[in-house]
Formats: structure tokens, sequence, C-alpha cells
């Protein structure tokens, strides 16, 4: 089952976080359709936010038609977010990381990569949606 | 769908021998929500549960608990209270202490009350006297939730608290919250641990509400707006401006309600809960200071 963890320092909203985090969750394949997503009490009980949060994330995956609840059961996975691009063994993922292995012989640090690796994404997506700002 | 409204203030004053410590205050919070009440000390946020509790009464207005208005013989069956000092007989044990919680309260819930002492590891023969300030707490609201309120009031509940308490008080809270559903109005000073908790905001300053409503909607009414002093002036509609400051070159400006600055050089932010709770408590002592330089 897929463990939240809130920053409160990020400044992304609560709901949002959790949002982000489950669908990060079903693009790495580690949330599966069918598999249960903890209640808001258990979310709770480790994180200290407030419930209402966890159900308004939950109501935002169930309209993006992710996830559904299933009266007296619980909020279950309906569909995944795994593509056959971000599988461990994709070609993708190979050449990214073939592409970092050649930043770090070339002396760049974590930092470093992070800064370049966000300033291409930002220039190739738009912020907070999932689209090509081109074609 | 109507909004059952679990605790509502219309032109709710208290006077002291000293003078106001609440005044025209008027607010609704509906039920379910998880309120924060923020204020600086001396803002009347004791004083408002008070009147809550019916331990105090109203110098003018009404305060309502579920639509009824509190009696001085006892509180509200559906109201819950954890006072600051949380209030518990030292020399009790704490099993004695759930035995007079059953005594005291028609509502009481006895399984409940020792479920919350079972999960907090408290032992049920230790005395009060020789618990931690965190066990205390945890038998203070085990104590508070026995009675199965609607609507529970906490006076500053994480003060003292080390980190790890702190933690485990909000986990267990939270957690009673999901499953009964019920209204919680919690005051506090310290604003980053109330981020993520709370999804209703009442900021109390100098006696009276100076925002209340819901987090999310109170975020997004407003604009934290950063751009160059020299073009500040002027910019914004008069009335919107909650607080204005500048740093030399750099202004930086709260608004509300107001259309989106399209002009060069000017960002938009949406506040943090910090920022904006901040900058109301801010721009209150302004105004108090002023009328006070003002009368002398």
């Amino acid at each position: 089952m897929i463990e939240f963890r809130i920053d409160r320092r990020s400044g992304v909203a609560t709901y949002l976080q959790l949002v982000q985090q489950t669908k990060q969750a079903l693009r790495l394949g580690l949330l599966q359709p069918g598999d249960r997503l903890p209640t808001a009490k258990e979310v709770v009980a480790a994180t200290a936010i407030n419930p209402n949060t966890v159900l308004k994330a939950y109501r935002e995956l169930e309209r993006e038609g992710l996830v559904e609840p299933r009266p007296g059961l619980g909020t279950f996975v309906r569909r995944s977010l795994a593509s056959a691009g971000t599988a461990e063994d994709s070609p993708l993922r190979g050449e990214l990381d073939a592409w970092m292995s050649r930043a770090q012989t070339a002396g760049l640090d974590r930092e470093d990569v992070e800064a370049l690796f966000k300033a291409v994404l930002d220039t190739r997506y738009r912020l907070g949606t999932g689209d090509h700002t081109e074609g | 769908m109507s909004t059952t409204i679990a605790l509502a203030a219309a032109e709710l004053g208290k006077r002291y021998k000293r003078g106001w410590a609440l005044r025209g205050c008027g607010f609704e919070l509906p039920a379910g929500r998880v309120a924060a009440l923020v204020g600086p000390n001396g803002a009347g946020k004791s004083t408002l549960m008070a009147l809550a509790t019916g331990l105090l009464t109203p110098t003018t207005g009404t305060i309502r608990i579920f639509g009824d208005q509190p009696v001085r013989s006892g509180t509200h069956p559906k109201l819950g209270f954890l006072a600051q000092d949380k209030p518990l007989f030292r020399r009790f044990t704490v099993a004695e202490t759930l035995h007079a919680g059953r005594a005291l309260n028609p509502t009481w819930d006895q399984a409940y009350a020792e479920r919350l002492i079972a999960e907090a590891g408290v032992p049920t023969q230790a005395r009060i006297n020789t618990l931690s300030g965190g066990q205390r707490t945890r038998v203070a609201l085990a104590v508070a939730l026995g009675r199965r309120p609607e609507l529970l009031m906490l006076d500053e509940p994480l003060a003292d608290l080390d980190p790890v308490a702190r933690d485990e008080v909000m986990q267990t809270l939270m957690a009673e919250v999901a499953e009964t559903g019920m209204t919680v109005l919690l005051s506090s000073h310290v604003l980053a641990e109330l981020d993520g908790v709370c999804d209703h905001l009442l900021v109390l300053a100098g006696g009276g509400v100076r925002l209340s409503g819901d987090v999310d909607d109170l975020l997004a009414e407003h604009q934290l707006l950063i751009g160059p002093s020299e073009d500040s002036a002027g910019l914004f509609p008069t009335g919107s401006v909650v607080e204005s400051r500048s740093t030399g070159r750099q202004a930086t400006v709260l608004v509300r309600g107001a259309a989106p600055v399209d002009r060069p050089g000017w960002v938009a932010h949406e506040p943090t809960l910090e920022e904006l709770v901040k900058a109301y408590l801010r721009s209150a002592g302004k105004a108090k200071a002023v009328a006070e330089a003002v009368s002398a």
C-alpha cells in the first residue's frame, strides 16, 4: 500500500501533494488496478493532516477516472498510469540513464543536473499540465 | 444540501473591567470543518472559547452551538472543550480520571475513552502528576472525546509539547475527525503546524474577527504581488489592499479579490496560509498602533 509524505514547506497544496504522489505511484507501477488506497483515517493517523483533504484528493483522482470508491470497502485503483515509456527497461529510460552518466563524467553534481533537467523540462512541458508546448 | 452551523457568533462582545476583550464578532463555522483560531496574545481567543462553553456570558450579541445559546449550568452536550492548562486532578489515576468523566457526563462513552488511553500507551493505574506533558494531553483529549462531542474546542493543545508528542496528538485528533466527522476549533500560535490540518480559518485580532472562511477559498481570493516600489502606488483598487510592504525598490502587496495584474515587472503568487494570516495580523497591529497614536 502507498504511504504518503507531506511536505508542509513545499508551497504545494496538501491535497495536490496526495494527488501527485498517487499518480507518481501509478506511473511507476507501485500502485496497480485493484489496489486499495489507504482510508482517510489511515492517512491522517500517519500524517496528521485533515481528513477532508484526503477525501478531496481522492475525489480529484476519481474525477480523473483513476480510482473509484466502493462503499463500505474503500477507494480502489481503476487504471494504471504506467506507460511503456516509463518502465524500468524502457529505451527512453536507458537513454536518460546514459545521459546522466555523461553528465557525471563531465563533472556535474546533483544540483547541476537537477537544474539542467528542470530547465529543459520547463521549456518542453507547460507547468502544471502534462501537455507538450509544441505540436 | 443545507449546511449545519456548528458554531456561530453575531455581534458578540465581552467587556471586562479593563475593557473590551471581544467586540462586534460575527462568524459561522460549518459542521465537519477543522478550523484554526489564530491571533496574537490578548486577541480574545480564550474569551471566545469561554463564551462558547457558558463559563462566561456575553456582554453583547450571541454565540450559538448548533443553534443553541450556552447556559451557565453546564456545557452544551454536543460541545467538548480542552482548556489550555488541561485541567485534570493531579492526584487521580488515569482510571479514576475516566471514572470521573463517566460520572460527570451523561453522554460518556467509556469503551471509547479506554481505547484512546490504550492507544496512547498510558498505564491506567498511573497518577496524573507522574505523566509527561504529552501523556497528560492524551488523557485530557480522551476525557474531552469521551463525551462524544460533535464540536470539540481545543485551546493551544500543542503548546509545551515536544515535536513527537505534537505529531501524536494531531494524528489522534485527525483520526477521530475522520471517524466521527466532528467539527474542531483549534487555537494555536504556530501557523506552520496548522497548514494542511485546518480547512477553515478564523483570525482574531484586537478583539475582532479580521478574516474568516474556507481556507482554499481565502487563499484563492488573495494574491501576493511582488513588483517595483515606484509602480505600486495607485496600482490596486482602494479597499483591496490588505498589506503593502516595501524594501527599497521592491514592493510586496497582498490584495484581496482584485483582478489579475498584467503589468511588466509584477509577479503574482497565491499566498501560503502563513503569509495570509501574518499579513492580516500585521495590518491589524498597525491599525491599532495608528489609532492609539491618534488618540494619544
